[in-house]
């Protein structure tokens, strides 16, 4: 397949993305029932062409086709299928029709999923959709074109990096760019109703399900990444405050308290006004993620891109969309009616602490990341804020939240009992501590500490169970009636009770490994033992392998306890012909929840070979919670009340005579 | 989190990886590691990306932390060898950095928006509280009311 075509196939998906961009929201204003509904037809078509334009290039990539400069970049023939397809997105330019093919699949989302929106406010919002589209297939075609040729071609790539060829990493990007992208949805339908200056729960509930599957996806995107920096950048780390994660990370933050502030939307009609600035911030800091990762601002590896016209570009980009998003709130918002009251001690109260504590959280790591850049161009001088700076402020903000989470399900909307939530959730605390100090005995040691942090994840995951428990009625009534009343109960409310367990147990995880991990490092000759966690790693010895793109040298190892074999593995160093690259492949066998975590280091002239063991107790809790959260997510995604739809507002004053024909 | 490797090869790395801190550099006083290990953890390898000189391989990383090794056996406290390798290295070295007058925006801000955020919601709330909603039930829609409590 000539690449040619799918450049033309971007071409005309831009010109598509322009058309979107204008007609429906004109046909909006003009009450035009067929230019409005040109909208979905256009967001849909939009979609098929970027999708033809995306499936050409992972074709080129597919068939090693090195008369590309982008697959002769991002691919060798030796490469293994999979690799061949993540390269797709393993580079600048493909990554950025990931991003393109990802937007206009929700924006074709929207237009199929969206029958029961009013016309104007689908109509503004795939218009909306349509600015975004237009201005990033632009950026793609002036500035980043996967589709260029190379003439003569190449016999041989380049290679696809090493470090990205992994299955982790395969992953990572589509489910990360699902969520991030994802937001979009929110940020558009945040637009629209602004454009039409009306606002209520029905919006909220419009705008619920996007948000929750952007966040759901978000989480599984950014959970992956971590994983995969934990297993393959060989120093056993599982977060590391790079400004590239805090990218992806603010957007989480901001998608949450979105999340809980679009339910008090929806409950109770309070509020809007905060709500519809979230959804904005929110897909700002997306937009805000991909001018970091893209513009080589942060001269990070992730930054592809060092071109400074791709910088300004995306810049223009978010200097668009952010301010105009930004000043039409601005416009709009003392015009929007506030809803709902309350007391401060409520489920809605509740949830404000949330927002409010979400929100700084985000704006700290937001002045993190951009700190030393800003100070560095306004008075020359030059800091580093690193992870000791976020462990301790983010550290800190976090620990009135998650002690709050489990009492906001038991409170009541409008005004609730402070007191009353507090003894139901007593058992909880009381057990929670309970087991963390038998946790801690176990453990022999560590810092005293530790005992609080375990108890505070466990309270979120006894706290959520109590939720359901009391729901259910058990203790109240009758086991048969309450296991009835349970399996009564909405999805969204075991939703919410998984999301909260799944926080809770990445808590424990994090907790557990920070204070019980071990580390030793030794330099080890063959029949050399080393203690892990009650284990004992015996070193058997170096041997020689070559992979389909690599030649490695690999050490074996022996895992007993008491004397048995439990396990054996495998720790390599590998080196990459195609780009004379090392990288360590280190080597990781699971017991339970907890790891044992082999990295190779130098040999040494002796025969020896430096070796990096950890201990790493529940470490799988951290990415096991995330699962858990994403589990959550698809639960409450589940639940009727949002597939059936919001009753529509019918018998608008200002609408159109007719109604759609369902 | 994709790819910090790539710079931790590209800038880091000679010519193999090599583990950050190696048994040669590692004292035999359980304590003053322990102290040496901490004090890595918050110093910044300068040739690279985000790094701490206990994660880094480069060979600047290890110079720097046999230097932090030497001091703290030289019977320095903590303080005294940041102080030390700040005044060597600058502000840039430190990843936690220390509060002066380029950095009270930094500390501040998040203080200081937990604050204001709190007071905004605090004043939000008490003015709509103090808002009276709706109007007044009319005379006819009160009898109403006192009929049907009545009942």
């Amino acid at each position: 397949m000539s690449v040619e075509l799918g450049h033309y196939a971007l071409v005309l998906a831009l010109a598509v993305a322009i058309l979107l961009s204008i007609l429906p929201m004109w046909g909006a204003r003009r009450n035009d029932q067929a230019l409005m509904d040109i909208g979905s037809v256009a967001a849909v078509v939009l979609f098929a062409l970027v999708a033809f334009s995306f499936g050409v290039l992972a074709h080129a990539h597919l068939v090693s086709d090195f008369s590309v400069r982008n697959v002769w970049e991002n691919s060798h023939s030796l490469v293994p299928t999979l690799y061949k397809i993540s390269g797709v997105w393993g580079n600048h330019e493909g990554s950025m029709l990931l991003w393109l093919l990802i937007l206009t699949l929700f924006s074709a989302l929207v237009a199929l999923f969206g029958r029961n929106l009013p016309d104007r406010l689908r109509a503004d919002a795939l218009s909306v959709q349509g600015w975004i589209s237009a201005a990033f297939a632009l950026f793609i075609l002036l500035t980043s074109n996967p589709f260029q040729r190379l003439s003569p071609a190449p016999a041989e790539g380049q290679d696809l990096n090493p470090v990205l060829q992994d299955v982790g990493l395969a992953i990572h990007p589509p489910l990360l760019y699902l969520g991030y992208v994802g937001f979009s949805v929110c940020f558009s339908f945040a637009i629209a109703a602004l454009i039409e200056g009306r606002i209520d729960a029905a919006w909220a509930r419009w705008v619920r399900p996007w948000t929750l599957a952007a966040w759901t996806f978000l989480t599984a995107g950014i959970a992956m990444g971590s994983y995969w920096a934990y297993y393959e950048l060989g120093w056993g780390g599982w977060w590391f405050w790079d400004p590239v994660e805090n990218a992806s990370f603010m957007p989480w933050l901001a998608g949450t308290a979105l999340l809980h502030s679009a339910l008090v939307m929806e409950k109770r009609e309070a509020l809007k006004i905060w709500t519809i600035l979230l959804a904005i911030l929110t897909f700002s800091l997306s937009l805000l993620g991909t001018f970091l990762v893209r513009s080589g601002v942060l001269t990070s590896v992730h930054a592809f891109a060092t071109d400074p016209t791709r910088g300004v570009f995306i810049l223009a980009i978010l200097v668009i969309f952010i301010g105009g998003a930004l000043s039409l709130f601005a416009f709009r918002a003392p015009m929007l009616n506030a809803g709902g009251l309350f007391a401060p001690i409520s489920r809605e109260g509740a949830l404000v602490l949330n927002n409010l504590i979400l929100t700084v959280s985000t704006a700290t790591v937001l002045i993190g990341t951009l700190y030393p850049l800003l100070l560095e161009a306004l008075t020359g001088e030059k800091i580093s804020v690193g992870p000791p700076f976020f462990n301790l402020t983010f550290g800190l903000l976090m620990v009135p939240l998650l002690l709050a989470v489990p009492f906001g399900p038991l409170l009541a909307w409008k005004r609730a009992d402070l007191l009353g939530a507090l003894q139901r959730l007593f058992v909880a605390a009381g057990l929670s501590f309970a087991v963390a100090l038998v946790f801690y005995y176990d453990q022999y040691g560590g810092p005293v500490m530790a005992v609080f942090g375990l108890a505070a994840g466990l309270f979120l995951v006894f706290g959520a169970l109590t939720d359901l428990w009391l729901r259910a009625g058990f203790g109240r009534l009758s086991t048969s009636i309450g296991l009835r009343r349970l399996a009564g109960l909405p999805r969204s409310a075991f939703g919410t009770a998984l999301a909260h367990m799944g926080l809770g147990i990445t808590v424990l995880g994090i907790v557990a490994v920070t204070a019980f991990e071990t580390e030793h490092v030794v330099e080890m000759k063959p029949g050399m033992s080393v203690p892990a966690g009650g284990y004992s790693l015996t070193f058997d010895g170096m041997k020689s392998a070559v992979g389909p793109n690599y030649t490695e040298d690999r050490g074996h190892f022996t895992i007993r306890r008491g004397g048995t074999v439990k396990a054996d593995v495998w720790s390599s160093k590998r080196l990459y012909t195609a780009r004379r690259m090392p990288t360590t492949e280190a080597g990781i066998v699971t017991f339970g929840l907890s790891q044992v975590y082999v990295s190779l280091g130098d040999l040494m002239a002796d025969g020896g070979i430096v070796v990096r063991i950890w201990w790493k107790p529940y470490i799988l809790c951290i990415w096991g919670g995330a699962l858990v959260m994403m589990l959550g997510g698809f639960v409450s995604l589940s639940d009727r009340r949002l597939r059936v739809g919001a009753p529509s507002r019918r018998a608008r004053p200002a609408g159109p005579a007719l109604e759609p024909a369902e | 989190m994709i790819r910090r490797l790539v710079l931790a090869l590209l800038l880091c790395l000679s010519a193999l990886p090599a583990l950050a801190v190696n048994p040669d550099e590692i004292l035999a006083d359980p304590a003053l590691e322990a102290r040496a290990r901490a004090l890595s953890s918050q110093l910044r390898c300068m040739v690279c990306q985000n790094q701490s000189i206990d994660d880094s391989n480069a060979e600047l990383a290890r110079d720097l932390r046999l230097l932090v090794r030497e001091r703290i056996t030289g019977g320095d406290s903590d303080q005294q060898v940041i102080d030390y390798v700040v005044s060597r290295y600058g502000e840039f070295v430190l990843l936690k950095p220390r509060l002066s007058a380029h950095t009270y925006l930094l500390w501040g801000a998040p203080i200081a928006l937990f604050v204001i955020g709190a007071i905004a919601m605090a004043v939000y709330a008490r003015s709509r509280v103090a808002r009276p909603t709706g109007r007044k039930l009319s005379d006819e829609e009160q009898a109403a009311l006192d009929r049907l409590l009545k009942e």
